[in-house]
């Protein structure tokens, strides 16, 4: 198993994600995608990402 | 009246002919075989492929020229296959360019390159350009050396009416109307099928919103022959340009229209060269001395009829299914169709088939439409994205692919394939085909094998069923040959290839030996020891293969192939 990511660390992520969406513009959403794209390659399991967009399409 | 243009079609490099109209004489009216409508490659095929059957057909042609524009252009070696066996082959390769790569660009970057693998083994290029004029006109010179077959040109259907047994047309010419009788109606008539119209039978699936415009021009290019996709080009920005080389310094090139523009506005002179201009000018060619042949304006769909078979009518190639042009999808598709249709219309016509054969091919065909509308899906939705999801993905891999190669891959076409009928009701249930670790599995088209210099397994195939026999003996086994004796006497046609896996003279009893000293024809049929065998349908389909063929394994094998078990299965 692996371990939730520290706060620390998450604090950074949430920092950089605010700056490159700001500094994207109005690429910010093609921005988005290309991230997703990128961590689903890092993540390489299919249906972990599938989990992933169900969760990040609930409470919009 | 049906009034066809007997003016010839506009071209610069095609020399267009006007055939004479067929009138009807007056009198009783004709019960005929087989009427094939529509005289464009699938009608034309079909024709010959009946005729290889020894089955006359009768093929009506709206028009009395061959096909205006180039059309389909991009022939796969499945078609090339099949045109050997109708004996066009030659002259598509004498006038064709083979090709096997594909280049993909974004931002004056090649992002990926497709390349098709070549086998030494096959007699024919991955794909061959040929613009579809020339195609028609072969099969039409080969139809008219064919006494089995008459091409009446000038002759458009205007009404079907389906009896129990045959179905009666109603037909227009220039001259005098007429009424046709026919057992068996094939409907060839194309994307936009009459016949459809008027059974009234509707296509499934989606259409999708991206239009392209298809320009042929005359230009000195000095490219090769390989398939250019530009992404999101400066000049068309979010859109898609294809480009093709014909024969004759003739170049496809499509592009998809801005989403707000008609087709009229697309395919004005002005906007035609100023578009074709920028591409050029894109590839840093600054010649406008070039020559417009022939345009027209697609749109993809992924559309197929829920089956190809209704009542005395069958549906093949445009006429049943209507396939987005990426992955050169559309006749390479149709050419299957008739293919699979040829050998199983004959055979039932002449009362050697079981209740199952004809309605195979409505169940083989009708299911390779659907898979392929569903891979043609994946590719039509990157090419001409439908929503602003797919836009956003699309766009999110063009860039990553500048930098990642693991998104390249997405721009593969997916060319359009051999189609596999692995789960066919046609191939047999008890043989040993999961007990093969290589070869072409049931459902599968035989593999071609080069015997010699300019000699290829498929140059020998015979209109008939080939049953493949790898032995070490010279002679067939006994019961295995009474048993091939006892079905050609009821009239199959059966061709038996010996493959004489330790060299030596001609096994008696087959048609052909075929000496494997190297064991290579072995190899690639996955064969270990002698006595192994494959059934395959005149098709050049796998439906049966054996470790150790015998008697009554092969009357199993004929039997399940002949649609004699299950056919009353949908």
């Amino acid at each position: 198993m692996s371990q939730s990511i520290s706060v620390t660390d998450l604090e950074r992520v949430y920092d950089r994600l605010a700056e490159a969406i700001d500094r994207t513009g109005s690429d910010s959403e093609l921005f988005l995608v290309k991230l997703a794209l990128l961590t689903a390659e890092t993540l390489n399991n299919v249906e972990h990402f599938d989990a992933l967009i169900e969760c990040a399409v609930q409470d919009l | 009246m049906h009034q066809p243009q007997v003016i010839p079609h506009q071209s610069l490099y095609f020399p267009y002919q006007v055939y004479p109209a067929f009138m009807p004489s007056p009198g009783v009216v004709k019960r005929l075989p087989v009427v094939i409508v529509g005289a464009g490659p699938i009608g034309l095929t079909l024709a010959l492929e009946l005729a290889r059957y020894g089955v006359r057909s009768t093929v009506l042609s709206a028009q009395q020229q061959v096909c205006e524009g180039s059309r389909a252009i991009v022939f796969t070696r499945r078609s090339m296959e099949i045109f050997q066996q109708v004996g066009v082959s030659e002259a598509v390769t004498e006038q064709g360019l083979p090709w096997r790569c594909g280049n993909s660009y974004y931002r004056g970057q090649r992002v990926f390159r497709m390349e098709a693998l070549v086998d030494e083994q096959d007699r024919f290029a991955p794909m061959t350009n040929l613009q579809q004029q020339y195609l028609e006109q072969h099969l039409v010179d080969a139809v008219q050396a064919q006494p089995l077959i008459e091409l009446r040109w000038g002759n458009k259907v205007i009404g079907i009416e389906q009896g129990a047994d045959h179905a009666i047309l109603q037909v227009d010419t220039p001259g005098d109307g007429y009424t046709l009788q026919a057992d068996w109606v094939v409907a060839a008539d194309g994307a936009r099928s009459g016949l459809r119209s008027m059974l009234g039978l509707k296509l499934e699936g989606a259409s999708y919103e991206g239009r392209f415009v298809i320009a042929d021009i005359r230009i000195k290019l000095d490219l090769p022959t390989e398939r250019l996709a530009f992404f999101d080009p400066a000049w068309n920005p979010g859109n898609t340009v294809l480009m093709h080389r014909e024969p004759g310094d003739i170049w496809r090139i499509d592009y998809q229209l801005p989403a707000d523009e008609t087709p009229e506005q697309a395919l004005h002179p002005d906007s035609l060269r100023e578009r074709i201009n920028a591409q050029l000018a894109m590839l840093d060619i600054e010649n406008t001395g070039w020559e417009l042949d022939w345009s027209s304006v697609y749109s993809a769909r992924a559309l197929t009829l829920k089956q190809y078979i209704n009542d005395r009518v069958i549906f093949a190639g445009d006429a049943a299914h209507l396939l987005p042009i990426f992955g050169v999808r559309g006749a390479n598709t149709g050419f299957q169709d008739c293919h699979d249709l040829g050998w199983k219309l004959a055979l039932h016509i002449k009362g050697l088939a079981g209740a199952g054969l004809l309605a195979s091919y409505s169940d083989e065909r009708v299911k390779a439409a659907r898979e392929i509308i569903e891979e043609a899906g994946k590719s039509t939705r990157f090419m001409a994205p439908p929503s602003r999801g797919y836009r956003l993905l699309r766009d999110a891999v063009l860039s990553l692919s500048l930098t990642r190669e693991f998104v390249r891959p997405l721009y593969h076409w997916r060319t359009s394939r051999a189609h596999d009928y692995a789960d066919s009701r046609l191939n047999a249930q008890n043989d040993d085909n999961l007990l093969f670790a290589d070869g072409p599995r049931n459902g599968a088209p035989l593999l071609n094998v080069r015997l010699a210099e300019e000699r290829y397994l498929f140059d020998l195939l015979a209109p008939a069923f080939h049953l493949i026999c790898f032995t070490d003996a010279a002679q067939l086994d006994e019961d295995v040959n009474a048993q091939i004796r006892a079905l050609r006497h009821q009239g199959l046609p059966i061709q038996v290839i010996a493959i004489a896996i330790n060299g030596g003279g001609q096994v008696q009893h087959a048609d052909l030996t075929l000496a494997d000293p190297h064991k290579l024809f072995s190899a690639r049929y996955g064969v270990l020891h002698a006595g192994a065998a494959y059934l395959a349908r005149p098709d050049q389909h796998v439906c049966a293969r054996w470790h150790h063929l015998d008697a009554e394994r092969l009357r199993h094998g004929f039997n399940q192939a002949l649609g004699h078990n299950g056919g009353d299965q949908q």
